[in-house]
């Protein structure tokens, strides 16, 4: 009889998952750094390809990973971010994701 | 060396055999095995170091997807240049037909390419601006070249696909 009563005992498990669930909700940003090798055209089209940018745009952030080394170019939910890391990585950007809290 | 759009497909004529020769290696100048900076900088890190967990399920999830992406890119390049392997004048200018539809693998192809070498050869930003540095004088002067030379296709590949125009002729430098 004691069994089902350990069994029900065993939740904080539960609240583990609650935790990273939580960590997965905070913001995090997508950070592309400068490298010297990729040219400014083809960050520009990647830009307009993965976020779906205007060539405006792409091309300020573009001018923005040359000039400062860096661009925040997203900021949400860690699970997004984590694809457009990926998309970046894809097409050889120096991308990465970085907490904001 | 001639480039021109039509009917779908992006057509570099006029290669002289220096320039072909350099476009047969592409495929071989991806391959970043054996060089730890290249391997690096073809699969860097998603995040800063100390975010381990993450790392460590980018290494085991994600880096497989991307070697995957990279070798499919490569293998189509490689169809693409068969043609170029069948010359059977030696020394005459020859034509490269790429597929429209291959454009995104031909950038992706000499991405790696370009990065593999700057990797192994650890060029500085000022060097890779050097346009004009002959390629004649040491490995290094000719992979500078090379990396220029790659990087210069795929201006052309990007002004074709993504600069608006459908069917026009430029003319390289190179």
């Amino acid at each position: 009889m004691d069994a089902p009563f350990l069994a029900a005992t065993e939740s904080p498990v539960i609240e583990q998952e609650t935790r990273s669930r939580e960590k997965l909700d905070l913001p995090w940003q997508v950070v592309v750094h400068n490298d010297p090798v990729n040219l400014m055209t083809y960050v520009t089209m990647v830009f307009q390809k993965v976020f779906g940018f205007s060539r405006e745009k792409a091309e300020k952030h573009m001018l923005e990973v040359h000039r400062d080394g860096r661009s925040i170019v997203w900021s949400g939910l860690r699970e997004r971010a984590e694809l457009y890391v990926q998309q970046l990585h894809g097409y050889l950007l120096l991308a990465t994701l970085e907490r904001t809290y | 060396m001639e480039v021109r759009q039509h009917a779908g497909v992006l057509e570099i004529s006029e290669i002289d055999p220096f320039l072909a020769e350099l476009l047969r290696q592409v495929p071989e100048s991806t391959k970043a095995e054996g060089v730890e900076a290249a391997e690096r900088r073809l699969f860097s890190l998603p995040a800063e170091t100390k975010e381990t967990e993450l790392c460590a399920e980018w290494k085991v999830y994600v880096e497989p997807e991307l070697r995957r992406l990279f070798q499919t890119a490569t293998e189509t390049v490689v169809a693409d240049l068969e043609p170029l392997n069948g010359n059977s004048k030696p020394f005459a200018n020859c034509t490269l037909r790429i597929p429209l539809a291959h454009a995104e693998a031909w950038l992706n192809a000499l991405n790696q390419a370009r990065l593999v070498i700057a990797s192994k050869y650890g060029f500085t930003e000022s060097e890779l601006c050097d346009h004009y540095r002959s390629p004649i004088g040491s490995r290094r002067d000719l992979s500078l070249f090379q990396v220029n030379f790659y990087g210069f296709l795929q201006e052309f590949i990007l002004q074709e696909t993504h600069g608006g125009s459908s069917d026009s002729t430029s003319k390289g430098e190179q």
